[in-house]
Parts: structure tokens; C-alpha cells; sequence
């Protein structure tokens, strides 16, 4: 039974539909797992024990009655605590939100719940998903299960390592600036940021509207698009969610091949600031792409060394904008409060004892940048520097079809190591961020461990907007292979916890 | 371009509605600095011909019918106030005593 636990979603799914397991048994194992690991880990805000077996009941419960079950019914999930859950406490890993019940599920709570998905419990991330290491979390730090002294990355950290650890085959994240991927690359998982617009928005906290897309986190590049499939599409309650079909990343899955496609290197993401390891690995991956029959070209995109400046002020831009809802007057926390105090007064008080120090930080950016006198030398023209990357994505995408890098530039950092040093804690986000700047869709999965610390390195995958698919079949062709020479999946080299 | 100082950063807390201690002051004053320096110089790669991009996709009014739908009730968009009376959000003053 203790195998259950290492199955992937896609085998899961298939042993409960032909009856070899039940839902309730999966779901028993898995909570099983998290009281024996968790406390190590510290990968979930809440666990939803009997909400979980529950839902797992409901899918034995239409299997026996002979209804047809969906793709992933019935397989545990860990959801990112920045989507609201009907009735489970919602924080985005804030004290602001403390205790906060949701009296709605977010449109991709819904889909999940409808395609029979056990919902296992919320993952810790970064408050309000700004940070890069999950240590900005107000309920403290997660360990990256392949040393718990080190970071899972961030703003997912949580979901990342609950995959790693065993504990879920499948979670959900959001990528803003690299949440998703930046996760999955230091822990051997794989990630995807879809195109922004494919999954719906509504119920997924704001952060920065214009960046933010929820995406799939699993262990393997089937087990992601499956989930894809299930959260995307378009949704009325979002008025930014693109009313197009799905991508067919499915069968992009189940078909993996690069023979004779076109894969661009960036020349720019490459020098200082990246691991020797990181790039060794990655270096390998491309040579491995032109054996299956790729045909590797190299590019330059030059703005894209200013990606990360405009990233940083555009993201705190939209988030004082975002979180001035919080504000104390209608659901929250409210400090200060002595009858004497004016509501602003009260406000003032509450984000101050709410908020912890880099949600503060970037508001006060943001605040800044948005100011007048300074709007046009920071926001507007990092909104420019915006069309230049756009521009460049654009040009690129005329010659390949899709671009690949390593996903962030070091392996896992120790804990404790960036958190007073905003701009290199920033850093870890320099190959992520184009592609949300852009609208984009990337993927993160295994290349590799670094030789000199031993630790995952990610393979980032970037394809022009509304062509998910194509990261799927790049994924899966680049996945088997690796498989293949490795002798088995990466993080079967992970240690026992 | 200018650095920012701690009565700017006190200034900003004023502004985004957060109370700052003098400790947060000074910690912020440093690290937005050398944030700020680090990221002033999208302002010298655009020419005045480069259009802003407010947002990948081209945004546009979406519009539904106006009939009524299931919502909330009362009890539930209450549910998560700090205070609350008579079915209503219970606010602390928002006008002065005179």
C-alpha cells in the first residue's frame, strides 16, 4: 500500500476506474503520508481530512453505481492557499487572512471538485505569492524535501513540496513572476504557467492582475497536462479568461517528439549570475534536444535584461492597487479598534499588523512608482520596456517554435540566506519573468542534478501564447529521454524523509 | 535619478494606508533605495515611439444581461466581517466627533 503513494495521477486514476483501487484507499494513504511527513516538511496550511474522504467516497460511490468517472477522478490533490475553498480557511499564507472562511469556491476550486478530484488540503506559499523561497510566509518557512535546510522555492514552495515529498501526485500553483516553475525546478517537479487568460482568475487572490495565472504542478509531464485540461478554460466570471478551446495538451502529452522542430536559445539568459551546475545541466539538455532531432538555433533578445527592473515595478504597482482591499471593514483582520480610532486610523493599524515585511515592501514600491512625478520614469516606462520584450518574444517565435533556458539560475539556497536582501532574493526570477511580462506559456521540468551540491536543476520551456501544447510535447519527448538515460524518474534520487 | 529617503518612505506609509514603526522606517528607506537603483534604468532603454503594454491580451468591455442570479446571502457575505449590526458592516468612525 505504501506504493500508492508513488504512483503518478495518470496510473491512479486508471487502477481506481478498473476497480484495482478505491478512491477512499488512495485518499487514506496520502493522509497518511502528510501526518508522517508534514511536520518535517511543512508543505500544507490545512489539511481537509474529512472533506478529502468525503469527495473520495463520492467518486467510489459513482464508480459503483456505474457512472462514467472523469480523467483525474478521484486523485488527491494539494491546492495552493490562494484559492478560496468554500467553508476551509483561505490566507494566501498572510496573518491579514487568518481564520478567514470563504463563502465561494474560486472557478478552479469548482472544476476540480466537479472532475472528482480530492482536494486534499491548502499549501503554504509566500504571502500574498511574493517571494521566491516561501520563507515570506506568515506561518513560516517549507523545507525543499530534498534538503529541508534549503528553499522549495517560491511563491508555491508548498505545492512543490508536497509532490516531492510524496504527499500529492498533483497541486496547484499560481506564476506571477515564476511561481510555478521557479518551485518545480528546485525540487524535481514539473510546472506550467499556461497562456495568461487560460485559466480563470476568479476566486485566485490578486496579486498582479495583468501577471497572475493559476497553473498544474505534478511529478510528471502527462500528470500536468491532465490537470491542465481540467482547470483551463474560459470562464464568464473573468473577464480577462480567453473565450478559445483548450490547447490540446493531452495529446501533446501522449505524443512527445521534437523530431524537426525549431528550439530557440536565448543568448541573453546565460553569464553572471548563473550556477556552473545549473548551466552544465542545461547545456546537456539542448544537446539531448538536437539527438531527438531538434534543430537548435541560438537568438538574442535584448530587452530581456531589463525584464526583471520592469517586472519589479509593475508587479508592485498592481499589487497596492490589489491589496488596498484590505482594509478591515469587511472581512479580515481588524487591530486597533478601541472605539476612539477613525476607520482609517484602523486601517492603517491593521496593515501594519497584518502585512508582514515584503507585502509592505512592495506596496510601498508600488506606491511609489505609481506617484505622480515619478509615474512616468518607472511605471510608464517599464509598460514600454513591456512591449519591447513582447517584441522580442515576437521576433523570436518568427524563427523557433519554442525557446528553452534553465528555469532559474542556482539550485535551492539555504533558508535564511536572501531573506534581507530583496534584490538577490529577486534574482532567482531572471528567466522566468519574460514570459509573464509577454503572456506566454512555460513549463519547468528535471534536467539534472547540479554536480557540485547535488540539487534538481530545471529545464524551462517557452511557447508563444496559446500554444501550450507545444510545451507538452517538447516536455514529454525530453522527459522520456531523460528517464531513459537516468534509468528512472529524477526524484527517486531524492533522500528518504 | 533622485534616492528615497525615510520622510518619502513615511510619506508612502501615509499614503497605502500602512502604519510604519521608526525601525520599519529606517530598514525600508535602505532596501527601497537599492531597489529603486537597481530597477531606474527601464527608463533609458524606450524611445518615445514604443508604446506602453498595460496587459498581454487586448482588453475590452465584457458584457452579460442583466437578470438576477444566485448571490451571496446576507448571512454569507457577512460571514467574514470583524463587526457587524443589523445586517450590516459595522465600521469604526469615518467622520470626525465634530
Amino acid at each position: 500500500m505504501t506504493d500508492v503513494i508513488k504512483l503518478t495521477a495518470a496510473e491512479t486514476a486508471a487502477r481506481i476506474t478498473n476497480g484495482d483501487l478505491t478512491a477512499e484507499a488512495v485518499t487514506e494513504a496520502h493522509l497518511a503520508r502528510i501526518d508522517a511527513v508534514d511536520e518535517k516538511v511543512h508543505a500544507f496550511l490545512h489539511v481537509d481530512r474529512e472533506g478529502a474522504l468525503a469527495q473520495a467516497r463520492a467518486v467510489d460511490a459513482q464508480r459503483a453505481a456505474g457512472e462514467p468517472l472523469g480523467p483525474l477522478a478521484g486523485v488527491p490533490l494539494a491546492l495552493k492557499d490562494i484559492f478560496t475553498t468554500k467553508g476551509i480557511p483561505t490566507t494566501c499564507g498572510s496573518k491579514i487572512l487568518e481564520g478567514w472562511i470563504p463563502p465561494y469556491d474560486a472557478t478552479v476550486t469548482r472544476k476540480l471538485k466537479e472532475a472528482g478530484v480530492v482536494i486534499l488540503g491548502k499549501t503554504n506559499m509566500d504571502e500574498f505569492a511574493m517571494g521566491s523561497s516561501t520563507e515570506n510566509s506568515a506561518y513560516g518557512p517549507t523545507g525543499n524535501p530534498w534538503d529541508l535546510t534549503r528553499i522549495p522555492g517560491g511563491s508555491g514552495g508548498g505545492s512543490a513540496a508536497a509532490l516531492a515529498s510524496y504527499q500529492a501526485p498533483l497541486a496547484i500553483g499560481t506564476d506571477t513572476g515564476g511561481s510555478i516553475r521557479q518551485p518545480a525546478a528546485v525540487t524535481a517537479t514539473v510546472g506550467v504557467k499556461p497562456t495568461y487568460g487560460g485559466v480563470s482568475r476568479y476566486g485566485m487572490i490578486a496579486f498582479s492582475s495583468s501577471l497572475d495565472q493559476g497553473g498544474p504542478c505534478a511529478r510528471t509531464v502527462l500528470d500536468a497536462a491532465l490537470l491542465h485540461e481540467v482547470m483551463a478554460g474560459h470562464d464568464p466570471m473573468d473577464s480577462t479568461s480567453i473565450d478559445a478551446p483548450v490547447p490540446a495538451v493531452v495529446e501533446a502529452a501522449r505524443s512527445g517528439n521534437v523530431k524537426g522542430m525549431r528550439i530557440g536559445v536565448i543568448k541573453e539568459f546565460a553569464g553572471e549570475g548563473y550556477q556552473a551546475g545549473v548551466v552544465q545541466r542545461f547545456t546537456e539538455a539542448v544537446e539531448l534536444l538536437r539527438e531527438l532531432g531538434a534543430q537548435v538555433v541560438e537568438l538574442s533578445c535584448p530587452s530581456f535584461s531589463y525584464a526583471l527592473p520592469a517586472y519589479y515595478l509593475i508587479a508592485p504597482s498592481e499589487c497596492s492597487s490589489n491589496l488596498a482591499r484590505f482594509d478591515a471593514m469587511r472581512y479580515g483582520l481588524r487591530a486597533g479598534d478601541d472605539g476612539t480610532r477613525s476607520a482609517e486610523e484602523v486601517t492603517a493599524l491593521t496593515r501594519e499588523a497584518g502585512f508582514g515585511p515584503e507585502v509592505k515592501r512592495r506596496i510601498i514600491l508600488g506606491t511609489y512608482a505609481l506617484s505622480s512625478g515619478y509615474y512616468d520614469a518607472y511605471y510608464g516606462s517599464a509598460q514600454k520596456v513591456r512591449t519591447l520584450i513582447t517584441r522580442d518574444f515576437q521576433r523570436a517565435f518568427e524563427q523557433v517554435d519554442v525557446i528553452v533556458s534553465p528555469t532559474t539560475p542556482t539550485t535551492a539556497f539555504p533558508i535564511g540566506e536572501r531573506t534581507d536582501d530583496p534584490m538577490a532574493m529577486y534574482l532567482a526570477d531572471l528567466c522566468t519573468i519574460p514570459a509573464n511580462l509577454a503572456g506566454n506559456a512555460a513549463m519547468s521540468l528535471p534536467c539534472g542534478l547540479a554536480p557540485e551540491d547535488g540539487l534538481p536543476v530545471g529545464l524551462q520551456i517557452v511557447a508563444p501564447a496559446l500554444k501550450d501544447d507545444r510545451l507538452y510535447r517538447v516536455g514529454a519527448a525530453v522527459e522520456a529521454a531523460f528517464v531513459t538515460k537516468w534509468g528512472h524518474p529524477l526524484l527517486e534520487e531524492a533522500p528518504q524523509l | 535619478m533622485a534616492g528615497i529617503t525615510r520622510e518619502e518612505v513615511a510619506h508612502l506609509g501615509k499614503l497605502a494606508r500602512i502604519e510604519l514603526s521608526a525601525e520599519e522606517l529606517d530598514h525600508f528607506a535602505g532596501q527601497l533605495d537599492d531597489i529603486i537603483g537597481a530597477v531606474a534604468r527601464v527608463s533609458e532603454v524606450a524611445g518615445e515611439d514604443v508604446p506602453p503594454t498595460s496587459h498581454p491580451l487586448p482588453l475590452t468591455n465584457v458584457m452579460r444581461p442583466d437578470t438576477v442570479r444566485p448571490s451571496l446571502t446576507p448571512q454569507e457575505a457577512l460571514s467574514g466581517a470583524p463587526a457587524q449590526e443589523q445586517q450590516r458592516f459595522k465600521v469604526p468612525q469615518i467622520l470626525g466627533e465634530d
